[in-house]
């Protein structure tokens, strides 16, 4: 079962010495406050100590449904958010130590690209003035050479010239996305978090745009952080997949990895609930039953034994330890499903 | 990599000249907003032209001919158009002259509000907590304060004129414009533009003035123009307890407050200056309305 073969170890070696992004222990807890005085009634966990590394020119899908503070970690790791504790090491600097000073600096190298293509650009600025802000902010081009910039990254997304002077609510949904991928291409990012940025688009579009950042990927060595609940999106454009579940890291590993040999029975059931078109390729499904529990309460042990098909006595008592169980593959499961059919449902 | 759906969406090149037209356009539509700016437009030349349009100096006293009533009633003529006051002065050049500081108090206030409001909301709004508490229990305060009765307290204390008139206008109304602003502020400042720019790196006063003063101000607009309506009638009613314009200086207010007495017999006196406040609020109202409609995001195109 612990087979490997030579190529996949030799990838796995060369990109492990240029890790680009470190997140350590990373926890952020909001205070739910009641009253007059605010008196803090409960926190939620939504990160809840997460750890994992992201390697140079790789892109990285995070998965996992809504309310699993997959949004959060992306916001925490663009300093959006203030961590509550733990440590997010882009190269050598920590990210969630940093004054607005210094993170006003940082964010050159660290950019986004949204979900909602229609409310994450202002309606009351160009095309030419989206783009065109970052560098005006940073103070890295005026006059003709910013003109000059922005037609040049208006071309590289596939938009031209002649829509500078344009206003987002003239252009669809697909062309807003390139928009907003230009404007977070302006400072030349190291790394980019694309937070859904394909699940609010047509599926054709969606194909477009995703093809666009694997081009742009390939030609400008970026590292993207994809962080999506649409499992074939994710699919189609990371190197490894992330799935995320209450505020922790259940599984990560390869993309291959993940799609045929899933550890994690919650990473089983997420992608049994991919649907398949053709009826005769239709499998029993191992469904999960429930909401996703309130992360300001969450279930003792393993966060999803109450979920779990195979949740035992041990579940819900100690919380899973989150190991590298084969090679650069991570699980925090006490049953991991190392011999199990998958396609089987426990009786 | 661009596909048809995509190139097809874009056809609307609307550059700036368009867009102006096709304002001019559903102006000539709407029967209320065009009604409102003819209005607002005839007030405001009224009150510029004053000194070539009135026949008379407005303060000019003429006991002789006073409480003439209008040219078409018995013992009217077209000396007097409107007729004469008390002290025989000419209705019609009174209410022309009475325009200009009825509209210059209804403007300028609701722009030392404007501004006053827009300021402590944006900064309330967007910085948060303990501004914003502080500036909205404030807010709260006024609100909890009978307007008229404050704005006489302060007049009575620091004595009536123009001035003083415009700012104790403006410094009370200003809370509406702050309630409004921070609100707006607060459902501007979560949307996911606002935190674009947080992440290319720009700096608050850059969001402040860029991101969320562009979002508010359509709402912000139609407030205020709303705002000098109501602003006209409360400078007549301060006029008309008699703390607001004095004389020799004449508001359509002061004007009510002078024709009171000859109600019964001299309806004239207070009736005119009485349609002429309640024509132009009705223009101003009328204008407020049609820029709601047509500053309304979502009604666009």
């Amino acid at each position: 079962m612990l087979i490997m073969n030579e190529k996949e170890v030799a990838e796995s070696k060369a990109v492990e010495d240029k890790v680009i992004l470190k997140v350590q222990n990373l926890k952020k807890h909001f205070d739910m406050t009641k009253g007059l005085i605010k008196k803090t009634t409960s926190k939620v966990r939504a990160v809840d100590g997460l750890n994992f590394q992201v390697y140079e020119g790789e892109t990285l899908g995070i998965v996992g449904e809504s309310g699993c503070g997959k949004s959060t970690t992306g916001q925490l790791i663009l300093g959006l958010l203030d961590a509550t504790e733990g440590h997010i090491y882009f190269r050598d600097q920590d990210i969630a130590g940093m004054s607005q000073q210094e993170l006003r600096k940082a964010r050159r190298d660290l950019q986004v690209i949204f979900q909602d293509p229609y409310s994450s650009l202002n309606p009351r600025m160009t095309v030419e003035e989206i783009i065109g802000e970052p560098l005006v902010v940073h103070g890295l081009a005026k006059g003709k050479s910013l003109r000059q910039e922005v037609v040049n990254l208006m071309k590289l997304v596939g938009l031209g010239e002649h829509q500078l002077k344009r206003y987002p609510h003239e252009f669809s949904g697909g062309q807003r996305q390139r928009i907003g991928i230009a404007r977070a291409l302006a400072l030349k990012p190291k790394v980019i978090v694309c937070d859904e940025a394909v699940s609010a688009l047509d599926v054709s579009i969606q194909a477009q745009i995703l093809n666009l950042l694997k081009k742009l990927q390939r030609e400008l060595g970026l590292t993207y952080i994809f962080i999506a609940h649409g499992l074939p999106a994710v699919r189609h454009i990371s190197n490894r997949i992330g799935v995320m579940y209450l505020g922790r890291m259940v599984e990560l590993a390869g993309r291959d990895e993940i799609f045929e040999r899933p550890l994690h029975p919650y990473t089983h059931a997420l992608l049994d609930s991919v649907p398949i078109p053709d009826p005769r390729f239709r499998k029993e499904h191992l469904l999960i039953e429930g909401e996703i529990p309130n992360p300001s309460n969450p279930p003792s042990g393993c966060h999803f034994h109450p979920r779990c098909p195979y949740a035992t006595d041990l579940c819900k008592q100690k919380d899973p330890a989150y190991e590298e169980i084969l090679p650069n593959h991570f699980v925090a499961c006490h049953y991991p499903l190392l011999n199990k059919n998958t396609n089987v449902l426990p009786s | 990599m661009t596909s048809i759906s995509e190139q097809t969406v874009v056809i609307t090149n609307a550059s700036y000249g368009k867009r102006m037209r096709k304002l001019g356009i559903r102006l000539l539509k709407s029967k209320t907003g065009l009604v409102g700016l003819l209005i607002v437009l005839a007030v405001s030349l009224m009150a510029i032209l004053a000194p070539f349009i009135a026949m008379y100096d407005p303060a000019k006293t003429d006991v002789v001919h006073r409480l003439l009533p209008p040219f078409w009633v018995d013992g009217g003529s077209m000396d007097y158009p409107l007729g004469t006051d008390n002290l025989g002065r000419d209705v019609l050049s009174r209410i022309i002259y009475g325009s200009r500081i009825s509209l210059l108090v209804g403007i300028s206030s609701v722009i030392l509000a404007g501004i006053i409001g827009m300021f402590f909301g944006l900064v309330a709004g967007f910085y948060g907590k303990v501004w914003d508490f502080i500036i909205m229990r404030t807010v709260d305060s006024f609100l909890a304060i009978p307007n008229i009765l404050f704005m006489l307290i302060i007049l009575a204390v620091l004595g009536p004129s123009l001035s003083t008139l415009i700012l104790v206008l403006g410094g009370t109304s200003w809370v509406v414009y702050a309630r409004m602003v921070r609100s707006e502020t607060l459902s501007v400042k979560e949307r996911d533009f606002v935190r674009s720019a947080r992440a290319i790196g720009a700096k608050d006063y850059r969001i402040i003035t860029k991101y969320i003063l562009p979002n508010v101000i359509s709402s912000f607009i139609v407030i205020a123009t709303l705002n000098v309506a109501s602003t006209i009638i409360l400078e007549a009613s301060l006029s008309f307890l008699g703390l607001g314009i004095q004389s020799p200086d004449v508001s359509w207010g002061l004007m009510l407050s002078d024709g009171r007495q000859y109600i019964a017999t001299s309806w004239w006196v207070a009736t005119f200056p009485g349609v002429a406040i309640t024509i132009t609020v009705l223009g101003v109202i009328f204008l407020g309305d049609w820029l709601r409609d047509i500053l309304d995001p979502k009604i666009k195109d």
